[in-house]
């Protein structure tokens, strides 16, 4: 019991030290608390609530200001995302060249709900994007962080079998 | 360390001389985020070891550059003659055509695709040819590498800059500005030399030059292609503006979403500060500039420049009420001026030929150039520099080449979701701020996209209104709750709910969020509503009268049958995910209208056009 308990702070220890760094390279300046929830992202993946607090906290700030923040800008994720994200521009260019399908031909393969953006196996999550401005080639579909051209429901759909068979080995 | 303009000169002078002594030939590859996209990489590589396979290290060049805005062509790649100045650009080029460009030199290569260029270079040369095109702002986007500051001193870079602190004082810096008419790019054309006069008139010791690249508009691109592929001139015109207005420090905005144009801009930072061209006490002239970036984290609304500044200021990115103009109080209180990319795109040359050069471009209310981004249903899509007041039509007909696989033309969208569509009876209309507002619509950034007979014009009314909720920041009311019902109103006229009242309404309610929303997002965001609705009256009544969508987008609206041409080889009926279409092997099948969720799977699966869509 003690032990678990002591796991569980050290682990916790650990996980605010990772911040405490970034912390320090913003130099703890509530005005780059944007750049800070950046970097806590790019750790993290997400933001999640206790680092949220912990940097309201640091701050000084009210973790209503910190949370207010993170949900006003949509590059901020409170929920853990798929290993392989599919970024599906929507903009207008894209949208006019069909990009709809594509939505909706991932959603349908990956057993989407309504509401949910992430796969039930954490795999995949499928996001729209307004406008990567790269419309001369659209419509745009980036994976993780490659931009693919001219994409069609076909092709985003080998796409994603790729990537599954790539799991599996 | 370059220390005063004489020095900057014979550096300029240098370095040609040297590129003239190492090189004849020069290859431009074009390596913007699209150009990549397109697969420019093992192009660029496959030049490259062919020339080393020639042997002709000496003679020939790569060159990688940004984006020559030819995106209906990429990967796209210029072979140039630098001693007689010929040149050919080749588009759709694959690694087997790399052995045939190296060769050729500047004459066409047999078996690549030659295009032909369709711009002049104002500040070089005469217009020629009659070209539609003429490039500014893009002058050296395309045409030199990005990452290389030799490469921009070559194309006179830095000399406005050292023009400016050298031999102007700061007002002639600004009368120059007012007296060449030039207008803010970023949408709403505000006179630049009079926002830079309001904050040079504050008294202050710290004032700020801000860059606004957060580039919203979806569908938009023009910033970008500037950031990356000609990245110091806007830095060096932000320290023209800094020098105006007596500003220290710039920061530019930019939207995270432009990882390449943000490497670019950092690298051309670096290298403009070991030149001492940012700094302290640059051109020896006692003037001191240097700037930062900040990122966007993806919020439209941060585009407008109140926002911008919270968001700066590591807040939410709620607009706030003007007046106080930033120009007055903006970031930290300090007066504070904001200008988009392209604006500032312009100022270098303005300075360096003058404000009655840039006049003769362009319309008397409206003189330069602008960048569009040319996308949707056209041929050719890309990045198209015009000068102001030339019509629609020499665009999209002219430049785009016209519609795509030989369908209808029916409205170009302009303004992003701030703007509107305009029809066919107004494609020969001149284009300026004044000209496209009048039609309802507005010049926006930049924003242009083509739309053709399978496009339904309320759905794309409701798919602006959706990007519009999702991007309100929700401070006002009339913006968060007054777009949600003009959402749901659109919603049910495209889905076969919607009755003469909703039409009634959805004009009153728009023309109420314009009168009362707190920011620009709000004030503008029924625009498409409303040009649609005026425009494209008929649409609006047939899904409304008929339940119909004759352009066949509005789900459901759409009935699927199978014709006579069906020969029973069952594979619609493997494909409906909802089992909704039976029949025997050869013989027609039918759908159960009842279980159809229109999806249109069938339709594009079959193979012998037996299934209609109505
Ligand atoms: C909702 C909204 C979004 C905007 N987005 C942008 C943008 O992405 N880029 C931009 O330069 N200006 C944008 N603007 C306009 C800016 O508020 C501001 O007018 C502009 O940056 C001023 O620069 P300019 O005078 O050089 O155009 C936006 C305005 C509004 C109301
Ligand atoms: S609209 Fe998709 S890249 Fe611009």
């Amino acid at each position: 019991m003690v032990q678990a308990a002591m796991e569980k702070t050290k682990n916790m220890l650990e996980r605010f030290a990772e911040v405490d760094k970034i912390l320090e390279r913003n130099g703890k300046n509530k005005a780059k608390l944007i750049r800070i929830l950046q970097e806590v992202q790019e750790e993290y993946k997400y933001l999640p609530e206790d680092i949220m607090a912990y940097v309201a906290n640091s701050l000084g700030l009210a973790p209503a200001k910190v949370f207010g923040v993170a949900t006003f800008y949509a590059h901020f994720a409170l929920s853990p995302k798929g290993k392989h994200v599919f970024r599906v521009c929507d903009g207008t260019a894209c949208h006019v060249k069909g990009s709809q399908k594509i939505i909706d031909a991932l959603r349908s393969e990956l057993k989407l709900e309504d509401g949910q953006t992430t796969s039930d196996d954490m795999v995949f999550t499928v996001e729209t994007v307004s406008c990567l401005g790269a419309c001369g080639l659209a419509p745009v579909l980036v994976i993780d962080e490659d931009v693919h051209g001219q994409v069609t429901a076909d092709k985003a759909m080998e796409l994603v079998r790729a990537l599954r068979e790539q799991e599996k080995a | 360390m370059i220390e005063n303009a004489k020095q900057l000169a014979e550096k300029a002078d240098g370095i040609r001389k040297e590129h003239a002594g190492r090189s004849k030939i020069g290859i431009l590859v074009s390596m913007g985020t699209c150009g990549i996209a397109a697969g420019t990489t093992p192009i660029l590589n496959a030049i490259r070891d062919e020339i080393k396979k020639q042997g002709r290290d000496g003679e020939v060049e790569v060159i990688e550059t940004g984006c020559m805005g030819l995106c209906h062509s990429e990967p796209t790649v210029e072979v140039f003659d630098r001693e007689s100045g010929a040149s050919v650009i080749y588009g759709q080029v694959t690694e087997q055509q790399a052995a045939a460009i190296v060769e050729s030199g500047s004459k066409p290569a047999a078996g690549a695709t030659a295009l032909s260029r369709g711009w002049y270079y104002p500040e070089d040369e005469e217009n020629k040819d009659n070209a539609l095109q003429a490039r500014i702002v893009l002058r050296n986007t395309g045409r030199i590498n990005p990452q290389s500051l030799e490469e921009y001193l070559v194309q006179d870079g830095y000399a406005a800059l050292a023009k400016a602190v050298t031999t102007m004082k700061p007002q002639d810096v600004i009368d120059t500005i007012i007296a060449s008419g030039l207008r803010g790019r970023g949408g709403g054309g505000f006179p630049t030399g009079k926002k830079w006069a309001f904050a040079a008139a504050q008294k202050n010791d710290t004032k700020y030059v801000i860059c606004n690249a957060d580039e919203g508009d979806p569908g938009a691109f023009m910033d970008r292609a500037v950031l990356e592929g000609d990245p110091h001139a806007v830095l060096e015109a932000m320290a023209i503006a800094g020098y105006a207005i007596g500003a220290t420090k710039g920061i530019i905005y930019i939207r995270a979403e432009y990882p390449l144009a943000i490497e670019r801009l950092n690298i051309a930072i670096d290298q403009a500060r070991k030149e001492g061209l940012l700094g302290k006490n640059i051109f020896g002239a006692g003037f001191d500039f240097d700037l930062e970036l900040k990122y966007g984290a993806g919020a439209f609304v941060c585009g407008e420049e109140t926002a911008l500044i919270h968001s700066i200021e590591g807040m939410r990115g709620e607009p706030t009420f003007k007046p106080p103009f930033p120009a007055i109080s903006g970031l930290w209180k300090k007066p504070t001026i904001v200008n988009n990319v392209e604006t500032y795109a312009n100022v270098c040359a303005i300075i360096r030929k003058g404000a009655d050069w840039f006049k003769k471009i362009g319309t008397a209310g409206s003189p330069g150039t602008k960048v569009f981004a040319l996308a949707g249903k056209v041929n050719k899509v890309g990045l198209v520099e015009v000068p102001m007041g030339t019509t629609l039509r020499d665009i999209i007909f002219g430049v785009g080449e016209g519609i795509k696989d030989g369908r209808a033309f029916k409205a170009v969208q302009t303004g992003g979701p701030s703007g509107g569509c305009l029809k066919a009876t107004e494609l020969d209309t001149a284009i300026d701020y004044e000209s496209l507002k009048a039609l309802g619509s507005m010049m926006g950034s930049g924003g242009m996209i083509v739309m053709d007979e399978d496009d339904c014009m309320v759905n794309i009314a409701r798919f602006f209104l959706e990007f519009t909720l999702d991007e309100s920041c929700g401070k006002c009311t009339p913006c968060r709750i007054g777009n949600k019902r003009l959402y749901e109103m659109l919603q049910d006229i495209c889905e076969g709910r919607g009755t003469m009242e909703t039409l009634e309404k959805l004009d009153t309610l728009s023309r109420t969020i314009k009168d009362t929303a707190l920011c620009g997002l709000g004030q503008t965001s029924p625009n498409p509503v409303l040009s649609t609705m005026a425009q494209f009256k008929d649409e609006y009544l047939q899904h409304i009268q008929e339940k119909k969508c004759a352009a066949g987008v509005c789900h459901k609206l759409i009935t699927y049958t199978i014709n006579e041409s069906c020969v029973g080889c069952t594979l619609c009926a493997r494909n409906c995910p909802v089992d909704a279409i039976s029949g025997e092997r050869k013989g027609r099948h039918v759908i159960d209208q009842d279980k159809c969720i229109k999806c249109g799977v069938c339709f594009e699966a079959c193979k012998f056009h037996a299934i209609d869509k109505s």
